[in-house]
């Protein structure tokens, strides 16, 4: 570590102003302060300063994210060893083909991303902000394991520049970044990122596995809105893995289960939900409501199932275990920079994102993973809930101080 | 406009300096809708150019004569009639890009930009520079609808004018076509993308 710092320091003076490699002193900078917490103190006025600065909060962020990666990995390998039809599941292989599988979809997320950051903090003569240590793993986990690079590379271009840098960069963002790549990625690419051929992987990842042809297996909730049950037993019928077994809760809550990269598993999103809850970074007033909007909407659906909407036979447990919507109430709503900043209002925003997610999911057959959707579009009023809640606090303030006024007219 | 400008002036400043799309951000409505292929995109410029120069003429022949409180009517009737010409000629020499078209040539009446050359241009100025400036104005908005149905086409179809000109092998490595390009959102942020590119070149045009 000694050596690493006087490494830095010898390096710094050719960063500043007038040195050869200035160009790059954003860079140098973001490195320096990754590693060793800055030793410049603040120029005006007074400032308490936390350890708990934004690289900290990312890192946890990333640290909670690890148990959906390594369960995402096991996942990825153990869906394409089921395909292959085989009997026996060799823990390690499993594991190693579905890291094969993501890391290089994480490596040009990461690339494209801090790639695009650093060019613009360089250009603007700001620092390098953090904020994509976040997004570049999960965008990656949000996808489903057969997208190409090239498009994640597109995506994330595209939603780097046009979501976060042309607002002001980190922190000034509207929506969710990685969302709206995930969106982008929806709407201009439907066929790699949606129906029965890209969640799970059907091909030899480095020469680790085997090519499985003409494998096609959507995920539980794209066989179901597609399935055209009557009743609640058809509905769990239809819902099968890649052998054709049927789903129980169980699977659907541990995660074995056909899907996008890391959100299949609740258990692991739960694991790591709980980090972010102990080190207070996520909020539990947003989860809690993601979840009890959730709950209820669907079990509305539920009591007035029709044949139409075949995803409205699901019950409760199914609804919040299935597809991205724990994911998203865990990694996704509270993400403090696009949600709401006042306390009722982050019950009123998670409670309507987990309400929009199930409307969405149940009742377009086009769409059966709309926890993304309802996020984005509560992103949208996040400011306009706060708004109001201000506004009606303001209101009833004043209307209070009105009234002590006129109890004690004597002054 | 208070001070005189000069006939050179009132055809070239909608090129770039006073783009009815990009800087008085007018008749985006259409933009959105008939972008998607360059063809259309085309035609529909074209007819615009038509549209405004003759109704401006025309406006500016008896805008003398118009009775202030009706003119808005009067500028709906001259223009109202020369869309409908244009309709018929679309539907008589290019039938199948008129039917793309559909709704949006009937609806040049209610584009922004010729409302808002008549009334500020054709209703104080002489025949001729109300001429040019309609000109002047359609081709400004041809620009843009051409940039936006070129990008559009080109990522969302792989097409120019309806030719194949992404190649094949391209498609057989695997590449695919934006299907995002295609829906109405992409052409507002191709259409925000020319601005972000005009005003990075032309200082004076920047906000505070």
């Amino acid at each position: 570590m000694k050596a690493l710092k006087k490494l830095m320091d010898k390096a710094r003076p050719s960063f500043e102003e007038g040195g050869k490699l200035h160009a790059f002193r954003s860079v140098f900078d973001g490195f320096d302060t990754f590693l060793f917490t800055p030793n410049e103190t603040s120029q005006s006025g007074v400032h308490i300063h936390d350890a708990m600065d934004s690289k900290r909060t990312m890192i946890i962020v990333v640290v909670s994210l690890i148990p959906c990666l390594l369960f995402g990995m096991y996942n990825a390998g153990y869906q394409h060893w089921l395909a292959a039809g085989a009997e026996t599941f060799p823990f390690w292989q499993l594991l190693l083909y579905g890291f094969l599988a993501i890391i290089p979809r994480i490596v040009v997320s990461y690339v494209v991303g801090l790639g695009i950051e650093f060019t613009v903090a360089q250009w603007r003569r700001e620092e390098i902000q953090e904020g994509f240590l976040v997004t570049g793993i999960l965008i990656p986990m949000i996808c489903p394991i057969e997208t190409p690079l090239w498009m994640i590379a597109v995506a994330t271009a595209f939603s780097v520049i046009f979501v976060k840098e042309v607002f002001g960069g980190t922190g000034y963002n509207i929506f969710n970044v990685a969302l709206v790549t995930r969106a982008f990625l929806f709407f201009a690419y439907p066929a790699q990122m949606s129906g029965d051929k890209v969640f799970v992987a059907s091909d030899h990842m480095f020469g680790v596995g085997s090519r499985v042809d003409g494998l096609t297996c959507a995920t539980p909730l794209g066989q179901l809105a597609t399935s055209g049950a009557t009743d609640a037993t058809q509905a769990a019928a239809s819902m099968t893995d890649i052998a054709g077994d049927p789903i129980s809760l169980w699977d659907m809550f541990l995660g074995l289960i056909p899907g996008s990269f890391g959100e299949t598993s609740t258990l692991c999103i739960l694991i790591g939900g709980l980090l972010l809850l102990l080190t207070g970074i996520a909020s539990w007033r947003i989860i809690l409501s993601v979840f009890a909007g959730g709950a209820v909407m669907s079990l509305i659906a539920h009591w007035c199932a029709t044949p139409t909407y075949p995803a409205s036979f699901l019950t409760v447990g199914e609804q919040l275990c299935l597809g991205g919507f724990a994911f998203a109430a865990v990694f996704m709503a509270p993400d403090p920079v696009t949600s709401c900043r006042t306390n009722t209002g982050k019950y009123i925003y998670g409670f309507l994102v987990g309400v929009v997610a199930i409307i969405i999911r149940t009742y377009n057959n086009g769409y059966p993973e709309g926890a993304m959707l309802a996020v984005l579009l509560m992103n949208a009023f996040a400011p306009l809930i706060d708004y109001c809640v201000v506004e009606a606090n303001v209101r009833r303030r004043l209307a209070r101080g009105k009234a002590a006024r006129q109890a004690s007219p004597s002054k | 406009m208070a001070d005189k400008i000069s006939n050179k002036q009132v055809f070239f400043n909608p090129f770039s300096k006073d783009n009815p799309v990009i800087v008085q951000v007018l008749g985006i409505c259409s933009c959105l809708a008939v972008t998607a292929k360059l063809e259309p995109a085309l035609v529909m410029g074209i007819s615009v150019i038509a549209v405004l120069a003759f109704s401006n003429v025309i406006i500016s022949l008896i805008r003398n004569t118009i009775p202030t409180n009706i003119r808005i009517i009067v500028q709906l009737v001259v223009v109202a009639a020369l869309v409908i010409v244009v309709n018929q000629l679309l539907l008589a020499y290019a039938y199948d890009v008129s039917k793309q078209l559909s709704v949006f040539i009937g609806l040049i009446i209610t584009n922004c930009i010729l409302m808002g050359r008549l009334e500020a241009f054709a209703m104080g100025n002489k025949p001729w520079p109300s001429f040019l400036d309609g000109v002047g104005n359609g081709i400004g908005y041809a620009i843009i609808l051409i940039i936006v149905g070129f990008f559009r086409e080109l990522l969302g179809s792989g097409t120019l004018m309806n030719v194949q000109v992404i190649p094949p092998s391209l498609y057989e490595q695997g590449y695919v076509n934006n299907g995002l390009m295609i829906l109405p959102p992409m052409a507002l942020i191709v259409v925000a993308c020319i601005i972000w590119v005009h005003r990075a070149y032309n200082k004076d045009l920047q906000e505070k």
